[in-house]
């Protein structure tokens, strides 16, 4: 019997192919939304995951500034490669602490060129963020302390820029300062928020200082803490020594942020999230809306139908029966909205997730929410109007021309 | 399915009007459609109401066939009082002991002759292969062989009415209510539907209850009833029994 009614509901639909398919538009659009923002929201999160776990956790970052976004730190008092020195010095429970500075910009070889991301800091750096030299060598303490003009190339400048060719003693233009490459990174892989860790060229912090920014800024300290040193105590010591650097009086806030990766990975984690949850909430007035629509067109097609509901009550329909038809006629409509919008929204997640650099995360849970919202959708849009159907009296029904 | 349980007792009537009237609307605009008929059928038989247009024959074969009630009196089908029933013990009636032939055919538009006579068979929930089999057969018993799967459309207002038919008799109801059967057939096909009326009346012993203009068709019942004015004129029992 209810097989006979989704039957009876698919040839009824059927007829006005056009009118179903615009009364199922809000519930395509919405369902599609859905899913495509918890996909890749979710593929976007999984990887800061996996790029914090690549980069340990016992890392601090200490930037200036009340709280660190990316790139968010102006119009505070910047540290100095003092600042980092200070804190090697001076706390107990840090493993290794490196200045860095960092700009993007195009590095020329020969006739290839390529922007990435030009990195300074020191030997420090490559312990502190867990990356070996695959070839070459480290910067010597006098390459360092000169500002020399020799760096250090991660996979895909490698790749871009020399092709097949060791890079090994070549030299790159990056603005215009001339470079000899003295090493290779060991490759990281792809990752983070669409970011390539093998994007990179390292110099020495000084040459980065005179030689590109122009100043004697540190954007940021990177620190790591002693294997089985609690992170906790790290962050509170560095705190406490940078307010008394930087002369804080006790009434004064923090003007800079010491954050451990559970924090960064909070912060970005929720950037995604709340972008989300915003989505999900228009994502959510797109159903209500097109379950108002699909009310709209089965209040129509009950009116259209009045006499077919007349004979079929006259000729033995139970109230329940003509309810359940109209009812089915809803859910069949809405719930065809949602497999077209889950449809839609695969496709657009892999297509984006490939645009974006995230990965594709298939979250079958999201799916089949949103299978069933859209399902209850019509139960609930298409409640009414199948009672009003049922409700009707049969004489009258049927004069209805 | 929960079905009516009737009290059998010896001397009762199929069917019984007492004092059954039918007002639409009220004041000023009252229309008293039926103003107090008393009739009873007995099982088996065949009644043609015959009366002028506008004297109540429908409205009374609507409250017999369970589609509307009375305004006041009482209706007793099989002993049940129709009245005290509710909207959907009344569907069930209709459902399992009665046919009903519209006057004006009522078919479902955009759907197959063969799915129209279907219909009455899948609310009494009849599988389908054998649903198709009585259709097909209903549809030959009315003439109209080959004809299953054209739309009501495609067809002409006597075929639509024996369309009508088929759907009507395909459950082989206990009772048959028939509002101007043949009023859209011409002679010939007129005196087909009554032999079969005639038949399903004497062979499978249902009862039936036709209203009809022309004295030649009302020929064939058992008892000719006439109304006038919401009222019964006369009653009687056919002197030539077809
Ligand atoms: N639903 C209704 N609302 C108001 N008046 C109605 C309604 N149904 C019938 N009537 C009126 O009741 C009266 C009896 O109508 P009915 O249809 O029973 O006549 P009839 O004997 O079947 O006539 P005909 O031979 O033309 O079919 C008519 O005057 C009609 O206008
Ligand atoms: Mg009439």
């Amino acid at each position: 019997m209810l097989w006979n009614t989704v039957l009876l509901a698919l040839r009824e639909l059927k007829r006005n192919v056009m009118r179903s398919i615009l009364t199922i538009l809000g519930i395509v659009i919405g369902v599609g939304a859905v899913i495509t923002m918890v996909t890749i929201g979710g593929g976007a999160t999984a990887q800061v995951k996996e790029q914090i776990a690549s980069m340990g956790s016992n890392l601090l970052m200490v930037s200036p500034g009340k709280r660190l976004g990316p790139g968010q730190s102006s119009g505070n008092i910047p540290f100095k490669q003092a600042d980092a020195e200070a804190i090697a010095r001076e706390v107990s429970s840090v493993a290794a602490v490196a200045p860095v500075s960092s700009k993007s910009i195009q590095a020329v070889f020969g006739n290839q060129n390529w922007s990435t991301q030009v990195t300074g800091s020191d030997n420090q750096y490559f312990r502190v963020t867990n990356r070996s030299i695959r070839s070459g060598r480290q910067f010597s303490d006098s390459e360092l302390r000169a500002g020399a003009a020799v760096c250090i190339v991660g996979e895909t400048v490698r790749k871009k820029l020399f092709g097949g060719q060791d890079p090994i003693g070549e030299k790159i233009r990056l603005q215009k300062l001339s470079c000899e490459v003295i090493g290779l990174l060991e490759g990281k892989g792809q990752s983070t928020m669409g970011m390539d860790q093998d994007d990179i060229v390292v110099i020495p912090l000084s040459t980065f200082q005179r030689r590109i920014s122009g100043n004697q800024d540190v954007a940021i300290i990177q620190v790591s803490v002693r294997d089985g040193a609690p992170t906790e105590k790290a962050q509170r010591d560095i705190q406490l020594l940078m307010r008394e650097r930087r002369h804080l009086s006790a009434s004064d806030d923090d003007n800079f942020n010491v954050m451990d990766m559970k924090e960064i990975a909070k912060m970005l984690t929720g950037t995604t999230q709340l972008l989300t949850a915003l989505l999900s909430a228009v994502a959510a007035v797109s159903l209500l809306v097109g379950g108002i629509g699909i009310m709209n067109i089965m209040l129509v097609s009950v009116t259209e139908r009045t006499r077919e509901i007349g004979i079929r009550l006259a000729i033995g329909a139970l109230e329940s029966e003509v309810l359940m038809q109209f009812l089915v006629e809803a859910v069949v409509l809405s719930s065809f909205g949602g497999l077209i919008g889950i449809a839609l929204a695969l496709t657009a997640s892999i297509w984006l997730a490939d645009v974006l650099h995230v990965p594709f995360v298939f979250n079958a849970g999201i799916v089949i929410i949103a299978f069933l919202f859209s399902a209850a959708v019509g139960v609930i849009f298409g409640y009414f109007p199948a009672f009003k159907a049922a409700r009707l009296d049969p004489i009258e029904a049927l004069r209805h021309e | 399915m929960n079905m009516i349980a009737f009290s059998q007792t010896d001397n009762q009537h199929l069917i019984e009007l007492q004092g059954v009237t039918k007002v639409y609307g009220t004041g000023q605009a009252a229309m008293h459609a039926l103003r107090g008929i008393d009739l009873h059928i007995e099982e088996g038989d065949f009644v043609a109401v015959m009366g002028p247009s506008g004297s109540g024959k429908s409205t009374c074969m609507n409250i017999l066939g369970c589609l509307d009630t009375p305004t006041a009196g009482a209706y007793k089908f099989k002993g049940i009082e129709v009245g005290k029933l509710t909207r959907n013990q009344r569907t069930r009636l209709r459902r399992f002991y009665l046919g009903f032939v519209f006057q004006g055919y009522n078919l479902l538009n955009r759907t197959s002759a063969l799915e129209n006579v279907e219909l009455p068979l899948i609310y009494r929930g009849v599988p389908s292969g054998v649903r198709r089999v009585r259709a097909v057969q209903a549809l030959d018993r009315v003439g109209l062989k080959g004809w299953d799967s054209h739309t009501p459309g495609e067809l002409s207002g006597g075929q639509q009415q024996r369309v009508a038919i088929a759907r009507a008799i395909v459950t082989e109801p206990a009772v048959l209510f028939a509002d101007e059967p043949t009023g859209n057939l011409d002679t010939a096909r007129s005196r087909e539907i009554m032999d079969l009326l005639t038949e399903l009346n004497r062979d499978q012993g249902i009862t039936i209850v036709m209203v009809t203009h022309e004295m030649d068709m009302a020929a064939y019942a058992k008892r000719i009833v006439r109304f006038l004015d919401g009222l019964v004129e006369s009653d009687e029992q056919n002197g030539r029994t077809a």
